[in-house]
This record gives structure tokens, sequence and C-alpha cells, in this order.
């Protein structure tokens, strides 16, 4: 994929904060004396991330396997046609039988889920539906917004991730923070959802 | 609560192979392929968790942060690194995945640093990550009001973390 304007913009950001993280810990080093600590740090660093993907791989690896059946047995998209009545209210100006809201409803259903992967080939194919519909090429449509605004919310059922980090740090219960993270993540969901919707009704 | 945390993960994973059972589909077949799947996307994120790992270490290990949080820090009774962990969160989930395990590694897992640090990396989703790439991919360049909502849904979502933290542990 051809780098576009914002994804051009992201990298840049990402590695100016990479930059600014390693020059300054450098730089403070070299002021403060604990240069042999850096030296440490640069030396073990390769070490750390070997340990953190291997504590990652096998939880990976069998919840995708978990949820590759979720896929392939179509509880995915069932999950996601149960989701199909809320969108109709949240996208009113999308014709109710447009593809559109097909893929967004299984990409909200696969983020929910943690397919991530599932979920962004489902986001794109949303994004150029609603292009068709677009007026304007250049400009976000409304649709678009409340769609993305929703999905950087990032609902998620079961945070595998984080449970497996937990673990490989020999947690008591690595899976104790389930509700509460479901209740935050939840709380900017709905967040979301109410300032898009103010914002909207104001610009009618 | 304790019930629920416990028991989501077994009752999820009977349903989905009951589930894929009544569907009659070779499901030790999917899992298998599923797992081939997985073992891929780790083979994809090892480059970006390890330039994370690498430049978040050296950061916090350089102890740069007590320098220039120190004034914050006597305000507010929370480790240091929780604070480049939040801003960090809708920027890269890398990153602020590198932070979460180097508070797991100093404080625990259990701790009150190392809970409020798991709530806060399952709060939301790598919002400008995600608006830079659909919009990319469509080559639309006015954004309007996507981002401040995005944010601000991202700042609700890290107030609540806090919140849950206190109440729950």
């Amino acid at each position: 994929m051809v780098l576009y304007f914002f994804a051009f913009i992201y990298f840049t950001m990402v590695s100016i904060i990479w930059t600014f993280l390693i020059v300054i810990a450098i730089i403070y080093s070299f002021i403060s004396g604990k240069v042999d600590i850096i030296n440490n740090t640069i030396l073990t660093s390769g070490n750390d991330a070997l340990k953190l993907i291997l504590s990652l791989l096998p939880t990976i690896a069998l919840w995708s396997g978990i949820m590759k059946i979720a896929e392939d047995s179509g509880l995915l998209s069932k999950f996601a046609s149960m989701l199909r009545p809320f969108l109709n209210k949240l996208f009113p100006s999308v014709p109710k039988d447009n593809k559109a809201l097909g893929y967004i409803s299984s990409n909200i259903a696969a983020n929910m889920l943690g397919l991530g992967s599932a979920a962004t080939p489902f986001g794109l194919k949303a994004m150029e539906e609603l292009q068709k519909i677009n007026d304007k090429k250049d400009t976000a449509s409304t649709p678009m917004i409340t769609f993305l605004v929703l999905n950087t919310a990032g609902v998620t059922i079961i945070p595998t991730t984080i449970i497996a980090i937990r673990m490989a740090y020999n947690s008591a219960s690595p899976t104790q923070i389930i509700v509460p993270a479901i209740i935050a993540t939840g709380t900017s969901f709905i967040f979301a959802i109410f300032i898009d919707y103010l914002i909207r009704r104001k610009h009618k | 609560m304790k019930l629920i945390s416990i028991i989501v993960i077994p009752l999820f994973v009977f349903f989905v192979i009951l589930y894929g059972n009544s569907k009659k589909i070779n499901i030790y077949d999917s899992f298998l392929i599923g797992v081939k799947d997985g073992l891929k996307i780790c083979y994809n994120i090892f480059p970006a968790i390890l330039a994370m790992i690498f430049a978040v270490n050296l950061f916090l290990n350089s102890d740069v942060l007590s320098f220039i949080l120190a004034p914050v820090i006597k305000l507010i009774d929370i480790p240091a690194q929780i604070l480049p962990m939040a801003i960090l969160r809708p920027i890269s989930g890398t990153a602020s995945m590198s932070i979460m395990t180097n508070i797991f590694a100093i404080y625990g897992p259990d701790s009150f640093a190392g809970r409020l640090a798991s709530i806060l990396q399952g709060c939301t989703d790598t919002t400008i990550y995600v608006i830079a790439l659909y919009y990319s991919s469509i080559k639309v360049s006015k954004i309007r009001y996507t981002l401040a909502v995005g944010l601000l849904a991202d700042l609700a979502g890290i107030i609540m973390a806090f919140v849950l933290a206190n109440i729950f542990f």
C-alpha cells in the first residue's frame, strides 16, 4: 500500500517519539553519570523483547485457533448480525440495505472478540463503501466519523494479550482485570457515541 | 465479579467449540489453521515490539522521567511510568504495552500500579493509528472532528481506568 497523507504523518510521528525517547535517555545518562545503566539496557533490550514475544506467542497462537473456529463456524457473522439493528440507529444517513453496514457490524464484532487482524479488512471495506456514498471525496462524511469513533474506542470482551503478559510476570490472578477493563472500554465507547450524536444533531 | 473474571474464558471456549461442532465444520482443522495464523501475527509484530521495548527501556531506566515529573509525582501518589503510558496509549499500543511490562517487572502485575496499567492498556484502542490507516486507505484528508471525539473518548476511558482501579482493588 502506498503511504498516503495520514499514514505518512503517523509513521513520522512514531519515529519522532522513538527518537525522542532514545536521545533524551542517552543525553540524561551522560549528565547524571548513569551511563553504565544505559549501556546495560542497550545490550539487554533484545532479550526483554524476546521474553515478551515468547510469553505472548502461546496465548496468541492458542487464541487464534479458538477464534478461527468462531470465524469458520459462522459464529462471528451471527454475532455481527445481532449488532445490525443498533447500527441502523447509529447510521441514519446510510441506506438500510447498504453493504457498508454489514462490514461495519463484522468489524465491530471481530474487534469485540479480540480478532484485530480479522477486523481490519472489514473496516477498510466499510470505509470503501462509505466513500461511494460520500459527496465530497476528500472530506470525511458523518457516518465515516461515527464508524471510526466507535472503532477507536476498542471494545474487547477478552483482552488476551494483557492476560498473557500478566501470566508471564507471575500474576496470582491474571484474569482479574477483565471486568474493570470491560467497564472502562465500555465507558469510552458510550461516551464516543454520545458526543458524536450531539455533534451530528447540532450540524443538522 | 471475581467469579465472572474466572469463568468468562472457559465459558467462551466451551460455547465456541460446541457451536462449531453443531455447524458440522472440521473444528480441529480450523483450530490448526488459526494457530498458524497466530504464529504469523507474532512474527509480524516482533520488530515493533523490539523497537519499542528498546526505546521505552532506555527512557525509563535513565530515570529522566522522575526528573521531568518531579513536581507532579509529589502531588499524586502513582508511579511515574503511568503518565507517559496514558499519553502513548492512543499513539502506539506497542509502546504503552512496553511500559506496562516495565511496570509489571518493577511493581508486579498484582500491585495497584500493575492493575492500573492493565486496565489502562485495555481501556481503548490505538486511536491515532486507526484513524490514520482508515482515512489513508480511501484518500480522505479532511477528517473534521474525528480525532477530537476519538481522543475525548480515550480520555473518558483513561479517567474510568483510574476510577475503577481505585474501586476494584
